[in-house]
Parts: C-alpha cells; sequence; structure tokens
C-alpha cells in the first residue's frame, strides 16, 4: 500500500483558496501532486451532485476549501456551503463512507503555508485509507471482468 | 372516524357553495380497498365523496404546486407542515389556501394490512380503533395501533400547525421522544457494515421514482435524475446509481422533510427510504435545531445561517 498515490478531486474558491493554491506554488511551498484542482466560483456553488460525481468516477478523496467565513466574495456563499457541508457529511458517512473521504477547509489567498500543509495533512490521510471502496462506479466492461 | 368524514364534506360543500374555494383536496375511496387516492372536489356534490380513515397515506399537500386558484385542502398533521413549507418556498400563498385540519391518529401501514390479511383485501372496516379485513378466506381484525406506519408511531406533531376550519378536536399527542431506534442502530454499526446495509436495502429499488412522484417537496421543472448534460446519475438499476439517486433525493429533502412517509407509502419495493431521510432530519435538528414547516416565515435549514454554526469538522 505504500506505493499508492490517490487521486483527490479538489474544489477550490476563485477569490481565496484558488489565489492560496497559487500562493503557495509561487511560494514554493511542497505538497505531493495528488491533487487535481477544479476552480469554482465560490465553495457556495458546490452540490453535493458534484462530490457525488467526483467518487463516482473514481476519486479517493475530494477536498472543499473556500473563503474563511465573513471574508466570502459574495458576502454569505460560504456560511450555506457551511451547513450544506455538515448534512452532507454526515448522510455519506451515515451510509458508511470513511470520515477521511471527504475534507473541508476555509483558506485565504494570503494563506499559502496553510494551504500546503493543509494540502499535504489530506493526502496523508487518504494515504493512510488507501484506494476508495465505496461509490465507484464500474463501466460494463469492468463488470464483466 | 364516519364524523370526520361528515365534517369534512360538510366543511368541503359550505366552502365551494360560498365560493371562498374553487376546489378542495381530499381523499376519496380508491379502487381497492385500504388505499385512498386524492381527490380534487370541485363542486359541493363532489364533496360528497370525500372520505377520512386511516389509508389517507398520501400527502396532499403534493397537489397545492403552481395551482392558480383558491383551494381548500385537506390536512393531518404533517400534510399542514408541508403546505407551511410550499408557502414559506413560494409554491402557494396563505391567502389562496384555506386548510380543513384534521387531527390525526396515524395511517396504517399498507405492508402491515397486507401481512394481517394474508391474501387480497376484499373489503376493509374500521371501527373503535379496530380495522377488520376480509379476504377469499375469512376475516381478521386488529388493533389499529399495531398497523400503524413507521412514521406516525413516531410523529410528533399529530395536529395540524395551521388549521383554518378544524374538522374535529385536536387529538392528544403520543410520542414524545425525538429517538430514531432504526437510525440509531444503523449509526451503531461498522462503516463497512453500514454500507453493506445500504445496499442491501437499495437492492430492490427499480427506479420507479414512485417516491419522488408521491413527496410533495419534488417540483423542480427538470429533476436531477432527467438532466443529461452533464449527466449527474446514471438511469440504469446499477447498485452506484440506484445509491446515488436515493442520497441525492434525500438531500434535497434536508431541512424540508416533516417525515410523513409518503415515499414509503408510495414505493412498491417496500424500501425503507425513510432511513435517509430521517438522519437528515436528525442532523437538521441536533446541528441547527430546526424543525421542518412549523412556520410559514422562517427560511428551511439549508436556506439560511447563522455566523456560528457547527464547523468542527472544516479544517
Amino acid at each position: 500500500m505504500t506505493d499508492f498515490e490517490p487521486k483527490i478531486i479538489t474544489f477550490l474558491c476563485n477569490w481565496c483558496s484558488y489565489g492560496a493554491a497559487d500562493l503557495a506554488g509561487v511560494s514554493r511551498f511542497q505538497y505531493p501532486p495528488n491533487m487535481r484542482v477544479v476552480r469554482v466560483p465560490c465553495s457556495g456553488r458546490i452540490s453535493p451532485k458534484m462530490i457525488l460525481a467526483a467518487l463516482r468516477k473514481g476519486a479517493d478523496a475530494v477536498w472543499v476549501s473556500g473563503c474563511h467565513p465573513g471574508d466570502c466574495h459574495y458576502i454569505e456563499g460560504n456560511y450555506y456551503a457551511r451547513r450544506k457541508f455538515t448534512l452532507l457529511k454526515e448522510l455519506l458517512e451515515y451510509q458508511g463512507i470513511e470520515p477521511g473521504r471527504l475534507h473541508f477547509s476555509w483558506i485565504s489567498s494570503a494563506e499559502g503555508v496553510k494551504f500546503a500543509q493543509v494540502a499535504n495533512d489530506v493526502i496523508a490521510e487518504v494515504k493512510k485509507l488507501g484506494p476508495a471502496k465505496h461509490f465507484i462506479k464500474k463501466t460494463p466492461g469492468e463488470i464483466a471482468a | 372516524m364516519i364524523n370526520y368524514t361528515e365534517n369534512i364534506r360538510k366543511i368541503s360543500s359550505d366552502l365551494l357553495k360560498s365560493g371562498k374555494v374553487d376546489v378542495v383536496i381530499g381523499y376519496k375511496s380508491g379502487t381497492l380497498p385500504g388505499v385512498n387516492e386524492p381527490f380534487l372536489a370541485k363542486t359541493p356534490e363532489d364533496a360528497d365523496k370525500l372520505v377520512w380513515d386511516s389509508q389517507c397515506r398520501l400527502n396532499l399537500a403534493n397537489y397545492l404546486t403552481h395551482r392558480k386558484d383558491k383551494v381548500g385542502i385537506v390536512a393531518k398533521g404533517c400534510d399542514s407542515r408541508n403546505i407551511n413549507t410550499h408557502i414559506v418556498e413560494r409554491r402557494i400563498s396563505r391567502e389562496q389556501v384555506t386548510v380543513i385540519g384534521v387531527p390525526c391518529t396515524g395511517m396504517t401501514d399498507k405492508t402491515r394490512l397486507k401481512e394481517l390479511a394474508g391474501g387480497d383485501i376484499l373489503t376493509l372496516t374500521e371501527a373503535g380503533g379496530k380495522i377488520t379485513v376480509k379476504t377469499a378466506k375469512g376475516e381478521k381484525t386488529a388493533d389499529k395501533n399495531d398497523l400503524l406506519q413507521d412514521n406516525c408511531i413516531r410523529c410528533l406533531h399529530r395536529n395540524p400547525v395551521i388549521n383554518d376550519i378544524p374538522a374535529a378536536d385536536p387529538v392528544p399527542e403520543v410520542n414524545t421522544t425525538r429517538n430514531n431506534d432504526a437510525i440509531e442502530k444503523i449509526e451503531a454499526m461498522s462503516a463497512d457494515e453500514r454500507w453493506a446495509f445500504f445496499d442491501d436495502l437499495l437492492s430492490g429499488c427499480t427506479r420507479c421514482y414512485a417516491c419522488k412522484n408521491a413527496c410533495p417537496l419534488c417540483y423542480c421543472p427538470t429533476c436531477f435524475v432527467d438532466e443529461s448534460r452533464p449527466q449527474w446519475v446514471g438511469k440504469g438499476d446499477d447498485p452506484v446509481d440506484v445509491r446515488t439517486y436515493h442520497t441525492l433525493r434525500a438531500f434535497h429533502c434536508a431541512g424540508r422533510c416533516t417525515d410523513c412517509g409518503a415515499c414509503e407509502a408510495a414505493c412498491p419495493m417496500n424500501i425503507k427510504v425513510r432511513l435517509l431521510t430521517g438522519k437528515l432530519e436528525k442532523s437538521c435538528y441536533e446541528r441547527f435545531g430546526w424543525e421542518a414547516g412549523m412556520t410559514s416565515d422562517v427560511r428551511p435549514a439549508l436556506d439560511t445561517f447563522t455566523t456560528h454554526d457547527p464547523e468542527e469538522f472544516i479544517k
């Protein structure tokens, strides 16, 4: 399991966390390349549909990051997102998804260090869990095999 | 119960005669015994077809969406909370609706009725808290309280929360606890057991969508199951697609579900879909202190926020 490299779908809000990822890169903070970044206008844009779609297509984990509460570019988008994530996380864990498959964070565009640190934490946690077992949709070919 | 039916007929016919409403949404006897169907009474004569007994399982708030006329509606406790939800979500205005509130003592579970009968039910009669079913083989009687739907056993609001014209005096609330044993039992399992439990639970699903059609909360012009660009959920009976459908359907009801049980009553495969919506209802109460449909002026849980909502899981 040591050579397992997870694929983590990362949704970053345009105004804060995407900027933080940029800053982390410019500042040359190191973190492993296990993330596939999707830039979204706001963490409030994230629908459970998107998170489930990522898992269904084989992501080992999903990480959503947005602005700190109170700092949302759209004033209150992340407050709504916070409630949505609370319920979604509880619903998915209730159905048997491991807690380490879903990650949420608030990272401002000045927090390049925090970004690299959270990225390292998320990747380490998912590596420990191993490849995703649930919610992956197999293609007809895979089912036949 | 006979008394309830007479009152509902009288109130409805008066409302229709006076022109206060254009239509009364209620129940009439279905083509099969033990199943009442929704009925729109448009004339005072129609009102004589309205009935009330313990087989009015469907949620009539479902028929309020997009109505432009003045509507009278027969509502039990859960239906009345869904009417509130409809008003909050601007599916209908408060002025349009006249609620004929029916204090409810619970609805019978279709599966338990069938088990009691042990065959096709030919006639069903209800008197004094007892239900008698007649089949080709003979007659069987049981206490209505032993035949109730799971959600009715757990019901906390048997009396309508909005009630313009009461059809009867309020009934005492029986249940006082919010504990949901079925859900707590699942929560106590390990993650893998839970996954397997739900795989088994949903394995019978044929994706007929009866649960979403019976649900008063489902009124989007295009449902996510019909979206094709992008397609969020496949249409077949692949277990992952079925799981995705049920997860998203439940999530769409989060903070809005009143646990009326219409989904389970409509399910032809007897899938306990309330185990998913019930979890969200529980989470909403524990996390946000929210109970759906109690007033018509507060936005539902996912359409509002406070600055100090819990966020211990966010890094």
